[in-house]
């Protein structure tokens, strides 16, 4: 199994209270709230935590995109992985996701992929996502046209790294006379896409397809919907005519290792309860704009309370469920194991830091976690 | 396309709704439709009519429309719209106004006022999205009390969802379309709610401004919904626009 080392780099020095006076902590919360030199030392923080990771003997690390939230400080997440790629040797960086959808000309992707690939000497993994939700109201592109501008960007961006240009492209959502992505990229025929996902039969069936068998990496999710979507993907390559490897069915949790299993959930309890109250508060109208997904599942949603942390998840329900993974080594072990048998997994991505979690814990925990987790299942 | 028919008469007046679909019939159909003959479509997408994937914007909703005039072969008709409805309105008027006697544009939207912009209605819930669409919020209480039933909730994702992808960006205006506002030459009456808090009233002499000699009536008590919220004054300046411009040869 792989280990790729995740964060999502919230802004830590919120202010949790004055935040509960907004709607969410994306998009509205304002940003007279972020202070530049806390912020500036949270990146000192994460790139240092993502850079020892490396010594820790991950196999990779992690970043992703979100905009205007401290849910996470990287709406460009290419920028961290070229500091990252300057300060590492060996491990994969894995962008965990780029937001296809977002941008006006997909190519400024590809380019900037394309040079990260060169700079890394080929230690890219490109995510390709379509952002959630809340970031359609950031940059106001319409959700409406969300997945149409997703596929059409993705067959752009790999036909601008594998097809020798210029050539011209002449699709829905973009129109290029001239295709000719300098510098090409450095792994061929290109750096591996993977797709994060919280799951939607579209989606597998897309990923699967013999044409791309993208890894398909289901996030923050309960382990019954961790376990049920991966095994979704490994049918749909069986209906495809072959079977899906273990590279291809990845899992990223936040996951919290110590002594007991009752100093564990103490020590993480207020990282994981800010997490998913504070930082991922996300009302359905944030959470689901119209056409970002299907009518019906907006319909199954609604509700009094609908969104993303509505009503107050407590550490002991998301360990429950396995949406986080809190305990002693080998009880994290044991469910990481246990995905393995019951879904094929080959790749797990941990967020060892979450919500307000402080350095010093952070640094236990992959210490943890690297030196009596990961060894027995690495490889 | 579903249409609603109402009345019967020599004068047709063809109503288009707002990005909330058709309400609840109200007295204000039924004054429109005295003597005349009164047409209520649900726009593709919306209500109970299918979406159409080739309609991506107002200005298509705006050439289905004229088809639509062309294919039931209507002359002298009087277009009253509302909100989204009044934009696409607007959007026909700068095309083509061949088969149109008169416009009565309320609470458009299509336009922008710098330093006003609509609304966001898309991240309000689903209760400010109510009560933010009257003034008299009697009228708020009573639809919050009512529970909707499932086919209620599927026709209101629907219009939710085929008015994001007509006016998600820009939001819920054309560029395109106040330049071209000076070709309307059918008489053109403007009717707002001067408590209107998804559209500000001050757009009514926004529109006086670019729509030549449209009349405009500001509504005392109103929101974003006068044909529901105050029926019968706005049937009034409507019947009187519509009754003003009829008979004899067109303008």
């Amino acid at each position: 199994m792989k280990f790729i080392c995740f964060s999502l780099m919230p802004y830590r020095p919120l202010d949790l209270e004055a935040a509960k006076q907004h709607r969410s902590a994306w998009v509205v919360l304002p940003n007279s709230m972020y202070d530049p030199e806390l912020g500036a030392a949270e990146y000192d923080s994460y790139l240092d935590m993502l850079t020892y990771a490396e010594d820790l003997g991950f196999d990779g690390i992690g970043v992703n995109e979100h905009h205007q939230t401290a849910y996470g400080m990287m709406p460009a997440p290419n920028l961290i992985a070229s500091a990252l790629i300057q300060r590492t040797k060996r491990v994969k960086i894995a962008i965990l996701g780029r937001a296809l959808p977002l941008v006006g000309n997909p190519l400024y992707i590809a380019e900037e992929l394309a040079m990260l690939d060169n700079l890394s000497r080929g230690r890219v993994i490109a995510g390709f996502v379509r952002g959630i939700g809340a970031e359609y109201h950031a940059s106001g592109v319409n959700p409406a046209f969300s997945h149409s501008r997703f596929h059409e960007a993705h067959d752009l961006i790999v036909k601008a790294w594998t097809t020798p240009g210029p050539f011209a492209w002449e699709g829905d959502h973009y129109d290029f006379t001239y295709v000719n992505t300098w510098p090409r990229v450095y792994q061929q025929p290109h750096p591996p896409i993977w797709i994060p996902s919280q799951g939607s039969i579209e989606t597998i069936e897309w990923a699967a397809h013999p044409d791309r068998r993208y890894p398909f990496l289901v996030t923050f999710s309960p382990e019954e919907a961790v376990a049920r979507n991966l095994n979704a993907y490994r049918e749909q390559a069986r209906v495809y005519g072959y079977e899906a490897t273990p590279d291809q069915c990845g899992w990223a949790a936040p996951v919290y290792v110590a002594d007991t299993e009752e100093q564990a959930i103490d020590e993480a309890r207020a990282g994981i309860e800010t997490l998913f109250n504070s930082f991922l508060t996300l009302p359905i109208q944030m959470l689901l704009p119209p056409g970002y997904t299907s009518i019906a599942s907006v319909k199954k949603m609604m509700g009094a309370r609908a969104g993303l942390g509505m009503e107050y998840q407590t550490i002991e329900r998301l360990v429950e469920l396995g949406t986080a993974l809190v305990g002693t080594p080998d009880t994290v072990r044991a469910r990481i194991e246990q995905m393995q048998e019951r879904a094929g997994l080959g790749t797990f991505v941990p967020l060892l830091q979450f919500g307000t979690l402080d350095d010093a814990a952070t640094k236990r925990n992959m210490e943890r976690f690297a030196s009596d987790v990961m060894p027995p299942l690495q490889g | 396309m579903r249409v609603q028919r109402a009345g019967d008469g020599d004068t047709t007046v063809l109503f288009l709704h707002g990005a909330g679909g058709v309400p609840a019939w109200t007295p204000f159909f039924d004054a429109i439709a005295e003597g005349r003959e009164l047409l209520v479509p649900d726009h593709p997408g919306f209500g109970l009519s299918p979406d159409v994937d080739n309609l991506r914007d107002v200005p298509d909703y705006a050439m289905f429309y004229l088809d639509f005039l062309d294919t039931i072969d209507a002359r002298d008709v009087h277009v009253v719209g509302h909100s989204l409805g009044g934009w696409i309105a607007a959007e026909m008027a700068i095309r083509n106004e061949s088969r149109v006697r008169s416009w009565s544009l309320i609470s458009p939207a299509g336009i922008r006022l710098r330093g006003q912009p609509m609304a966001d209605i898309f991240i309000w819930s689903q209760e400010e999205g109510i009560r933010n669409l009257f003034h008299d919020q009697g009228f708020a209480d009573r639809l919050l009390a009512q529970e909707p039933t499932s086919e209620q909730i599927d026709v209101a994702l629907r219009n939710r969802f085929t008015f994001a992808k007509l006016a998600w960006q820009p939001r819920g205006f054309n560029p395109a379309l106040a330049k071209w506002l000076h070709r309307i030459s059918r008489p053109t009456t403007i009717v707002w709610g001067r408590d209107d808090l998804l559209l500000p009233v001050a757009y009514a002499s926004l529109w006086s401004q670019y729509v030549p000699k449209a009349t405009v009536h500001l509504l005392d008590d109103c929101g974003h919904l006068p044909v529901v919220e105050q029926a019968a004054t706005t049937a009034a300046h409507v019947n009187r626009h519509i009754d003003t411009h009829s008979g004899g040869a067109p303008s």
